[in-house]
């Protein structure tokens, strides 16, 4: 955080369509683009490990259905459909230890 | 026992409790690149005014062997003294002692010495150095706190509050310098956060060091919870002492008049300073110091949402709150954090009855998913809610651009600024005039021929007629078009006309703000 009146690094920033010269801070240069989120896509909202998988590939859930079991933090978290559908593919095993936000399961 | 016996005793007393946590804890203090609790109250008062209270405060725990643990003062010294001839309350918490661990007799020196404060109504400063609740007094060091907190809350707009971060201060802790009204932050000595790198890697699977999570940088750039940042603990108490010349006791008083001083016109010139085109940046802070006594600004969160500009300056003596969009960081855009920053600063001069004086230039606010979904909407009406609740004299200038909602929250006519001038460079539209024309003529620049050269044309028109200052003031929402030259002189004006200015709002228990 030095004093920063020379060398200043200009960005152009267009604001309702109009382009405007300036800096641009730390915190902006780091935001993360917004991604869509893919419906089908089951993530782990927390690191830990699958301790059960209630589930096969081909077959039918239900809305509510336990799919698996995340341990984490001692807590057995339960991963639940959120809607009817048919599992394309279960990309972890039991006994897995996944990250934040990892794939776990794909809907068809 | 003879008075000299009694009287050597109590020597002896007292130099026992102020040894702290002895000369072994104190090297490791000093190896730690700190200075001692009482050493840091010492350099930070004028030249022997401290007075300290409670020096023999134990605390009275049981359980897990604390009854044969003697804590010298509880970990924690409290007391009265001066600041520049300011009568402040003071207190440090001790390291050398438990760690500075807080329990129910150490919070009770803190309150005791905060009700002290509010009684005298004078500042209170804190110094926080601690590794948090001590653990062996169970519910008791939670209830300290507690009622830490609500002193702090009660005091809030009473008297300034300020937190002085000199170590770590975790968890629960984190919350009295939070409710505070300034918190100041020392370069690799200061570490803020309510959970650990530990917990967040074990909960998390995220690894990351204690600067990097809520060092003293981290505080005053990325999160905001700090206002002020030094390089060593002795910059940081000339911070302090500097700040503290710029506000009121209490919220009963004025700021200390300063002898007057002209701005350092040469060195500060706004014919050189200041670029007409609007897509081009300059640094606002040297408009603020071609306005203020001595072009002595003093910024607060100098480095945290760098795109609005908040601070304390002299005009004719009288201390001001400044405010003011800043061209060269994000355009001077407003987003969730340049609102809060204000909003936080505009109440904070209003409960202490600190005229306002804003410095408009912005584009509107900055567009993004990022910023839409952080509640952009309601932390942009903080902004609003805060001028519109101002009562101080609320002065405001319009430089360049003011466009939208922008032109709306920077202290327009419409919240009851007191004055509003336009320099003739100012822009007060709905937007851009690029943006307007698109719109505006939409039709006719898709349907042209050479639909460049028509929006081209289109855009000039608009500028023309709409992008100036004299629309506004031909419906009166600008009180004066002033030559950029003058407008100290007219700041000067408004001051002086505003002096005795009593605006007593609706009665209400308080507002509901867009926290």
């Amino acid at each position: 955080m030095e004093e920063k009146s020379e060398n200043l690094k200009y960005s152009w920033l267009n604001i309702n369509n109009v382009k405007y010269k300036t800096t641009l801070t730390e915190k902006f240069k780091r935001r993360k683009p917004y991604v869509k989120k893919d419906p089908k896509e089951v993530l782990s909202f927390i690191p830990g490990v699958i301790i059960s998988i209630n589930i096969k590939e081909k077959k039918k859930v239900k809305k509510g259905d336990i799919l698996m079991i995340l341990e984490a933090m001692k807590m057995k978290n339960q991963i639940i459909s959120s809607y009817d559908g048919t599992i394309k593919k279960i990309l972890v095993k039991k006994g897995e230890n996944v990250k934040k936000n990892q794939v776990l399961i794909e809907f068809a | 026992m003879s008075l000299k016996s009694k009287t050597s005793d109590l020597k002896k007393r007292m130099k026992d409790a102020v040894q702290g946590g002895g000369s072994k804890a104190i090297e490791k203090q000093v190896a730690m690149g700190k200075m001692t609790a009482r050493e840091r109250i010492i350099s930070l008062l004028d030249r022997n005014s401290f007075q300290e209270y409670d020096l023999f405060m134990e605390h009275a725990a049981k359980d897990f062997d604390m009854d044969k643990k003697h804590l010298p003062g509880d970990g924690v010294i409290t007391g009265t003294g001066k600041i520049g001839k300011h009568p402040v309350c003071i207190y440090a918490q001790d390291f050398t002692v438990a760690g500075g661990s807080l329990g129910f007799m150490h919070a009770k020196k803190i309150t005791k010495i905060m009700d002290h404060a509010m009684r005298l109504k004078v500042p209170l400063i804190g110094i926080n150095d601690s590794g948090g609740a001590r653990i062996q007094e169970g519910v008791n060091s939670l209830a300290g706190y507690g009622e830490i907190f609500y002193r702090n809350t009660q005091a809030s707009g009473v008297i300034p509050q300020i937190s002085v971060i000199l170590g770590p201060c975790a968890g629960g802790a984190v919350y009295s310098p939070a409710l505070t009204d300034f918190v100041f932050v020392v370069d690799k000595i200061s570490k803020m956060f309510i959970t650990g790198p530990e917990v967040i890697k074990t909960v998390l699977g995220e690894e990351i060091s204690m600067e990097e999570l809520g060092g003293a940088k981290v505080q005053a750039e990325i999160s905001g919870n700090a206002h002020f940042y030094a390089k060593s603990e002795q910059e940081c108490f000339d911070q302090i002492k500097q700040l503290v010349s710029f506000i009121p006791w209490n919220n009963a008083k004025k700021a200390d008049p300063y002898p007057k001083k002209a701005p350092k016109t040469k060195q500060f010139n706004i014919d050189e300073i200041f670029p007409t085109n609007p897509k081009q940046p300059y640094d606002v802070r040297d408009i603020i110091r071609a306005l203020c006594d001595d072009s002595d600004f003093f910024e607060v969160q100098e480095y945290f949402a760098a795109n609005i500009v908040i601070g304390f300056a002299r005009i004719d003596g009288q201390t001001v709150g400044f405010v003011a969009n800043q061209p060269l960081v994000l355009a001077g855009a407003l987003d969730v954090d340049s609102s809060d920053k204000a909003a936080r600063f505009i109440r904070y001069c209003s409960a202490f009855n600190v005229p306002l004086v804003t410095l408009v230039d912005l584009p509107g606010y900055l567009p993004g998913v990022d910023q839409e979904h952080a509640g952009v909407i309601r932390h942009g009406a903080k902004i609003l809610y805060a001028y519109s609740e101002a009562t101080v004299p609320k002065i405001t200038v319009i430089l360049r651009k003011a466009y939208g909602g922008g032109y709306i929250a920077m202290c327009s006519n419409h919240l009851k600024a007191d004055f509003v001038f336009a320099w003739p460079t100012a822009e007060i539209a709905v937007m851009g005039p690029e943006g307007a024309a698109n719109i505006i003529f939409r039709k006719e620049i898709n349907e042209a021929a050479n639909p460049d050269a028509v929006r081209k044309q289109k855009v000039a028109e608009y500028k023309k007629k709409f992008a100036n200052p004299y629309v506004a003031a031909a419906y009166g929402f600008v009180d004066a078009v002033i030559d950029p030259k003058e407008t100290r002189k007219f700041v000067i004006h408004a001051l002086e006309i505003s002096v005795n200015k009593d605006v007593v709002g609706p009665i209400k228990k308080h507002g509901i703000p867009p926290f």
